[in-house]
Order: structure tokens, then sequence, then C-alpha cells
């Protein structure tokens, strides 16, 4: 690339317009959408390995499944990390929380919605409590969490003491393991087999509100007189996603239908890409992560946004909580054991930057799913578990050093 | 060449991208004299020192350092410390948890077989300390001194290198008056001793105390020097060195209309939040009208910025008495957030650090203070951010290809109109604008100069800080000059001369002239 031009950048709309289009749009690509590459990259590098294994319906049901509480705590977390701060302690809380689930549902016999409820306002305490010590005492969250680490682990053990506690009710199971019914019954798709057809309409009614927002997005952009990307370009775009969603859906419609926990994380991805990209809240967050000072000086309440930001973290925690101990139907002394660290890794992973101010919902579902992809790829393929926690150490190192090096090649030319 | 000169710098210049920071400057220290070099902020002073100590080493700028006959290309500061150039920056450089024995020999330690020989650390830092007169246990912790103490601990430890020409960038700026004379007294035995001070000040009357020649910078070269007691120097003779320059067409004409009074500030007093005891800020007192530009003038220390930005919100400081009135009602403004319900706005002086966030783009960077005109329960309407930012890329001619240029990559003219239409987008009565052109090259200086006269005209009360006098009195249509905390004049723009500003902005003794 011609490295003279004077204001070089890495975002399309802000290079001169004396640039390449090819050369735009691959730059584009290599910085904010370079973890979609990669994740296609590594799902395509898997399922040629297992000879298709990878993408059969039981085995991407699976894999949806059994990461579930993981991306549900990967949103919380870089909602942390885009802020500048960082938790560690949401392994204890998940395990804190199924343990408060499980002692009012099944020693105390409530009624599982309730309990539920209760358990999700535990976690907004667990996460007042926390978010009080960082954002109004002023320790950095490193400390705070850290310590909430173990002594939420200690009231787990406290709470449990010291055993397991199951089994559940059964609605709390389907909550975490189960399907949803098939209200209509399955319809032949050919060679593929019978699938079943609510769960194929609910993946057309996804397309068609997938490709209608966007489509509204660009009307309302170009209403504006702002530069839209061209329309052919957009039609590639919107026919790709579709493709991968219709795929996804035909996948599971074959296997067992749509998981409930699968509905239960595509309303919070969503709900939080809504909050982060349009809500007021969502800008302050960014605006704090980006200069804490400038965010202070523009009249942002950023003691109060941090605060809030673990409460959320301490609610969406307990939520992946009692799916975890739903799933395993038991609350255990050990459950949640690393699901720090494998939720900080989605998020940095998903392109989230160390210093804050950058990252996406969507970027630390992607991350957490490439190391979902990963895990489930290579015991597939039959690799010994130390192997795979390499590979996935290193994975992380790699999209960190990526990042750093994109942004200090960037920051060259200023 | 044998003269009595200990130091001569002879053709230096220093070049940062973009600006001349020194262009063949000339220095010459007698051997034993107490050197004093005067200039506004931004003259080149420090740089000129940074040069010396070889902070900027050798092959980073032009000319020739010769330092008792001897020609030096020091690579950085420790070699020219070992020539016995020592250099005290104005922000102390201790180590706060460190003794005071430690932080003396930090780097230069009293080794026995490659241990640390603490009997002989504190036998010999007792012996400095009893030379620099300070009366303190050298195991004691430099946090627990005060900052006048602190300086002589630094003194001590240029004392420990075997200084012979020491280097103090406004040792007095933090000190109160019973500390400084301390100092000044302290100097004077130093150069009994033989060694030679070189001393950067703004305070005129100690300049006239203490120095035995001066010499004078302005943008960047030598102006003159002048032989203290040969010359007969009075303050007012350094006064017209100091700012002797022609105010051309740099500023943008103005007819000014201005209406009743908007702001009034009241017996506004601020605390240092690092040391309580400190006023940083004491009983000021200013007024600024609708459609009046008013200046802020005041040497590095003065208080400005901390004035400015204690009433904006009690965004700085401690303790903060005093009462604001808008339209001649007192309002109350105990966070950011009131003083921008009030139409308060303050642009601040260091853009990158408390201004932008420089990784986001310009609308989102525009749409940050205000961002709740655009949003309907609490949901941001993105199309409307865009247009509103558009708007004001093209009325304050930001250079850049679209709104979504990151702020990060803009030149510092362009980062500055990003910050001002942040604020416009506020909708503010009262602009507070703190060095609203510093780091700016000339062209966009005019832009800004015209963007500020806009303000006014919109029937707006603008609050100008500045360091450079010119600006001020090219711009301005009433200037306060502060030092110390205190206002310390108020001119109009009629009876406004440099000189004038000057005398106010370094009154440091007891007659204050409060307006």
């Amino acid at each position: 690339m011609s490295s003279v031009a004077p204001a070089r950048s890495d975002k399309s709309e802000a290079s001169p317009p004396s640039r390449g289009v090819a050369d735009r749009i691959f730059s584009v690509n290599l910085r904010q959408n370079g973890i979609y590459v990669a994740f296609a990259l590594i799902v395509a590098l898997f399922a040629i390995l297992t000879h298709g294994d990878l993408l059969s319906p039981e085995n991407m049901s699976n894999v949806l499944v059994q990461n579930s509480y993981i991306l549900i705590l990967a949103i919380g977390m870089i909602l942390i990390i885009i802020a500048g701060h960082i938790d560690l302690s949401v392994g204890s809380v998940v395990a804190v929380t199924g343990a408060i689930s499980a002692v009012l549902m099944v020693n105390h016999h409530m009624a599982w919605p309730l309990a539920v409820v209760l358990t999700l306002i535990a976690g907004a305490i667990i996460g007042a409590w926390q978010g009080y010590w960082i954002a109004y005492f002023e320790i950095p969250a490193f400390i705070v969490t850290l310590a909430g680490m173990l002594v939420f682990r200690a009231l787990t053990l406290t709470v449990l003491g010291n055993q397991g506690i199951g089994p559940f009710p059964d609605q709390v199971r389907t909550l975490a393991n189960g399907f949803l019914p098939g209200y209509f019954g399955n319809v032949g798709l050919g060679a593929l087999g019978g699938a079943d057809l609510f769960t194929l309409i609910l993946g057309v009614i996804a397309v068609v509100g997938i490709v209608g927002t966007q489509w509204r997005a660009r009307q309302g952009r170009a209403g504006y007189g702002q530069k839209v990307e061209a329309l052919p370009l957009f039609v590639v775009k919107m026919a790709l996603a579709a493709l991968v969603v219709m795929f996804i859906v035909v996948q599971l419609a074959r296997f067992k239908n749509l998981p409930v926990v699968l509905i239960i994380l595509t309303v919070l991805v969503l709900g939080y890409t809504l909050v982060t990209t349009r809500a007021v809240f969502g800008r302050h967050v960014y605006a704090i992560g980006g200069n804490l000072q400038a965010a202070r000086l523009s009249g942002i309440k950023t003691k109060s946004v941090v605060f809030w930001l673990f409460v959320n973290m301490g609610v969406l925690a307990a939520l992946a909580g009692v799916i975890f101990a739903g799933r395993l139907n038991q609350a255990g002394p050990t459950a949640g054991t690393n699901f720090e660290l494998d939720s900080i890794a989605a998020a940095f992973i998903g392109g989230a930057a160390v210093q804050g101010g950058v990252g996406k919902v969507v970027g630390a579902i992607t991350g957490g799913l490439i190391m979902a992809v990963i895990n489930n790829g290579m015991s597939l393929l039959g690799a010994p578990s130390e192997r795979v926690m390499l590979i996935k150490g290193l994975v992380l190192l790699a999209a960190v050093a990526f990042d750093i090096w994109t942004k200090r090649r960037a920051g060259a030319s200023r | 060449m044998t003269d009595d000169a200990i130091l001569r710098m002879s053709g230096i210049t220093k070049t940062f991208p973009g600006v001349k920071a020194l262009q063949d400057v000339n220095l010459v220290v007698r051997r034993g004299e107490i050197h004093a070099i005067c200039g506004e902020n931004g003259a080149g002073k420090s740089t000129l020192m940074k040069v010396l100590s070889g902070v900027y080493p050798h092959g980073s700028y032009e000319g020739e350092i010769h330092f008792d006959g001897e020609l030096c290309r020091f690579s950085g500061i420790r070699d020219s410390e070992k020539h016995g150039i020592v250099i005290i920056h104005q922000e102390l450089a201790l180590s706060p948890y460190l003794s005071i024995a430690e932080n003396i020999f930090l780097g230069n330690e009293r080794v026995h077989r490659g241990l640390i020989d603490w009997n002989k650390t504190n036998a010999d830092a007792a012996e400095l300390l009893a030379r620099v007169g300070l009366d303190e246990n050298p195991v004691t912790p430099a946090m627990d001194l005060g900052v006048g103490k602190q300086q002589l601990v630094e003194i001590a430890k240029a004392l420990s290198k075997d200084v012979r020409l020491l280097i103090l960038d406004e040792p007095t700026a933090a000190l109160n008056d019973s500390d400084s004379e301390h100092l000044l007294d302290l100097l004077r035995g130093l150069r009994d001793q033989g060694i030679t001070c070189v001393i950067i000040s703004h305070k005129l009357n100690e300049i006239k105390a203490i120095a035995d020649s001066t010499t004078i910078l302005r943008d960047g070269r030598t102006i003159e020097t002048l032989d203290m007691e040969k010359d007969l120097v009075t303050e007012d003779r350094i006064i017209s060195g100091m700012v002797g320059r022609d105010l051309s067409h740099r500023y943008p004409e103005h007819e000014p209309n201005i209406g009743e009074e908007l702001l009034r500030i009241e017996d506004w007093t601020v605390r240092s939040p690092t040391q309580h005891e400190r006023l940083v800020v004491s009983g000021a007192n200013l007024m600024v009208r609708r459609g009046e530009i008013v200046g802020l003038a005041g040497l590095m220390g003065a208080g400005r910025t901390e004035l400015a930005m204690s009433v904006f919100g009690r965004s700085y400081g401690v303790g903060i008495t005093g009462r604001i009135y808008k339209d001649g009602k007192e309002i109350r403004v105990k966070s950011v957030r009131d003083a921008i319900r009030h139409g308060i706005a303050y642009a601040t002086e260091d853009r990158k650090r408390y201004g932008l966030n420089l990784i986001e783009d310009i609308k989102r960077n525009i749409s940050t203070a205000g961002l709740r005109k655009l949003a309907k329960r609490g949901w941001v309407n993105e199309n409307e951010e865009a247009h509103v930012a558009e708007r004001y890329r093209k009325n304050m001619n930001i250079k850049a290809p679209t709104v979504a240029a990151v702020t990060g990559k803009l030149s510092g003219g362009n980062q500055q109109k990003v910050v001002l239409s942040k604020w416009m987008f506020t909708d503010p009565d009262v602009l507070i604008l703190d060095e609203p052109t510093r780091g700016i090259d000339v062209g966009a200086k005019y832009e800004i100069y015209s963007i500020i006269n806009e303000m006014a005209d919109q029937g707006k009360a603008v609050l100008v800080i500045s360091s450079e006098l010119p600006e001020l009195l090219g711009i301005c249509d009433r200037i306060y000059a502060m030092s110390a905390g205190r206002i310390t004049g108020e001119v109009s723009r009629a009876e406004a001369t440099p000189e004038r500003l000057m005398q106010y902005m370094t009154r440091y003794d007891e007659e204050q002239v409060v307006s």
C-alpha cells in the first residue's frame, strides 16, 4: 500500500478517496472483521479434519448447549472490559448462585420461577457489592474481583455444606439442556431427512428480520445523506448472513429442534448489541474506556456507569449459574472453575482492547465460539486435553498480539 | 581560548516535528555566577536546558556546547552528570517511599563488595543534608517532607554527584515565601563554594535579588544577556525583553457587541488536592458579560486552569469556597453535569488527555457531552448524530473526509475544532477555553480565533486562558491577570500592554491589587 499517504487509516470512512477500493475493503476486513474471517477458517479447518463431523446436527447442537454459559458470561465481561476493568470472580459467582438456586429449589421446594428470580437478585447484590468497591471506593477491579473469587467460592462451600445439591426440577433442566417441542411436526427435506417445521419457520423469520432491519438502517443512513455501501455488496453480505443462519437452523431442526438456551442467548445477544450500539448507557461505557478523564469532564457519571456494569455482570453470572447447575442437575462446590478465564479469553479473542474502549458483543460471542470449536474439534479428533489447552492459550496470545500489531501499524502514521 | 566562561552554547537549534523550538540560541555562563534565564511560556527555556543536560542527546540538535573549554557531545543525562552538569526539574523526581538517603544516592549507591553500605550511605547523606541546611534524619521517607524540603534533598543529591553546574528549572514555583528565601540563600552559599548555577524562573523579583546575569529568550531565540550589576537592570527592563514583539495581522478583526453581565465568580478559593494546606486559588473575583471575550493571563502555576476547572463542576481541587452567579442569580455547580445544565462549558488545555476519546470517531466525540439531546428514552438516534456532526464539520471547517474519521489521526487544529464542536453542541452560555491554540499551527490559530469571535457574536460569554500574551491582546475585550492563585490585575483592551500584564503576572509581593 502507498505508505506516503498523509492520513493512512484503517477505517474505510477515514481513508482519503485516493486509495484503491480493493485496498480499502481489505484493510477494513482485516481490522474489523478479522475475527469473523478467523472463525470461518477455524470452522472450515475442523470440518475438513473431522470429515464433516463438526457440522453434524447433533454436534452443532452440543457445541452451542455446552458453551452457552460461557457465552452468557462473555457478554457481561466484554462490557466490563470495554470500560477498562476486569472481573475475575465470575466463576465463583456462577458457583455460589448455582448453590443458592439449589438450596431454594431442592432444599426449600420453592417454585422454580420464584427461585430463579431470587437467584438473579442475589447475583445483582453480589455485583453491587463488587461494583461499590470498584466504582466508589476506587479499588482496582483486579483486586476486588480477585478477593471476590475467594470469597464467593468460600460462600459456595458454606451454602452447600461441602457437597453437591440436586436434582433440579425438570423445568430448570429444560432451560439448560432441553429443546423446544416441535409444534407443527416434521417436514421432509429430501436427502437431509426430516426436520422440525417450527424451527425452520423461526429461522426464516430470523433471516427476514435481519435483512429487514439492515435494510431499514441502510435506508435511514441514505435518507440522512450518509454514505452507504454499494447495493451489490449489501446483497452479498445479506445473502451470506442468511445462508449461515439457515444452515445452522436446518442442522438444528434435523436434530432435536432449537435448544432453549440458544433462544435465551439470542435474546441476550440482540438486547446487549442494541444497548452497546444505540443506548446512551452503552455509549457512556465506550467513552469511559476510551478516555476516563474526558468522559468525566463531559458530564458522564463515570462511577455510576461502572457500578451498574458490575451489577449487570452479577445478574448474568447468576443466570449462567442456574443454567450450569441445571445442566449438571446438581450444584457442586467446584462449579464454574476457570469460567472467568474462558470468558475473559472470549472477550479478548473477540477483539476487545487491553486498554479498554474497544469491543463488541458479537465479537465476544465469536471469540467464545472460536474456543468452543477448537475444544470440540480437537476432542473429536481425539487430541488429549493438555494439547487443547496449549492451543487455546496460543490462540489467545495470537489474537491479542494481532490486535496490538495492527494498532501499532496504524499508529505509525500518526 | 581561555576565558572566565564555564559554559558556552553556540548556535543551538532544536526542531520538533513542525516546530522550531530553538533557533540559533547562544548562552554564555561565567564561572561561579548565578545565571538566570527568562522568557514567556514556550520561549524555549526548558528545551535549552534539556539540550544542555543531554536529555536531548548530541545529534538531535544543531550547534555546539563547550563546557570548561571542552567540546561536549552528551549522549544522555548520565553523560552530562559525569561532567558535573546536574539538572533539577520542575516536577521533583524523588521516590516517595524511599528514605532521604536512598533518594540522594539513587543510581549512585554507596557500595561495599556489591552490597549497599548503609552506614556510609546514611553518614554521607547526613553530611550533605548539613551542607544544604536541612535538619532531617536521613532515614525519613521522602514523602514525609514538604515540597520545600524535597527541593533541598534534590540539591543534596546534586551535590553528591560533585556538581559543577547546577541547573534549576523553576525551583521556587511550588514553594512558599520562607522556603523560597531559604533556597535562594542556599544558592548564594553554593556560588561562594564555586558552584555555578543556572536558574529558570518566572519570578522577576527573585531574579533581581539573586542573579548575576540574565539571558532572555523569546520565541526560541536569544534576545539578550544582561549583566545585572553593570546594566542596572530593573524588572521592567526584563519584561520588555520578554514580550517585545510586534502584533501584526494574526488576529481577525472583531467588533464586540457586549451586553449584560452573564457570569460572576466571587471570592473563589480552591485548595490543592494533594497538599490541602496550599491555596491554589485564593479569593478570586471575576466577571464576564454577554458577547464579551475575557482573557485570563498568567504564568505557569498561577492557578488559571485550577480556577477554571474548579468552577466547571468542581473538576479540580478540594475545599472549594466561593459563589457563582449566572444572570445575577447564584447557582450551585457541584458536578460537571450541573455545569453543563447551567450552560457552562470548559474546553481543556490538554485535548489528548482530557478532551477527546482518541480511538473514537469525530461524530461520537462531538456528541459525548450533549448525547441526551440526540436520545429518546435512552436510545441514541445515530443518523441524527451523524447529521449534527456533519453540520459542525462544515461550519468549523474540520479537515477530515467524513465525521467517521478517528480523532486520534487529526492534526492538533482539527482536534481542537472537534473539542469546540463538542461544547458548542451542549449549547452553552459560558465557554471557558483553556489554551485554545496550544500546539496548533498559525493558520489554524486564525480559524480558532474566528470561531471564538463567532461564539461571542452569538451572545455567549467567553473566557480565554492563554499563556501567549499577544494572543490575549489580539482577541480579548478585557484581560485579568493571575499570579500565585490571586487575580492581580484587570485591564481593558484599550489600556492593555504586554508590559503592564507581565507586571501583574509576576507580582508576588504582599500588596496584591484585587480588582
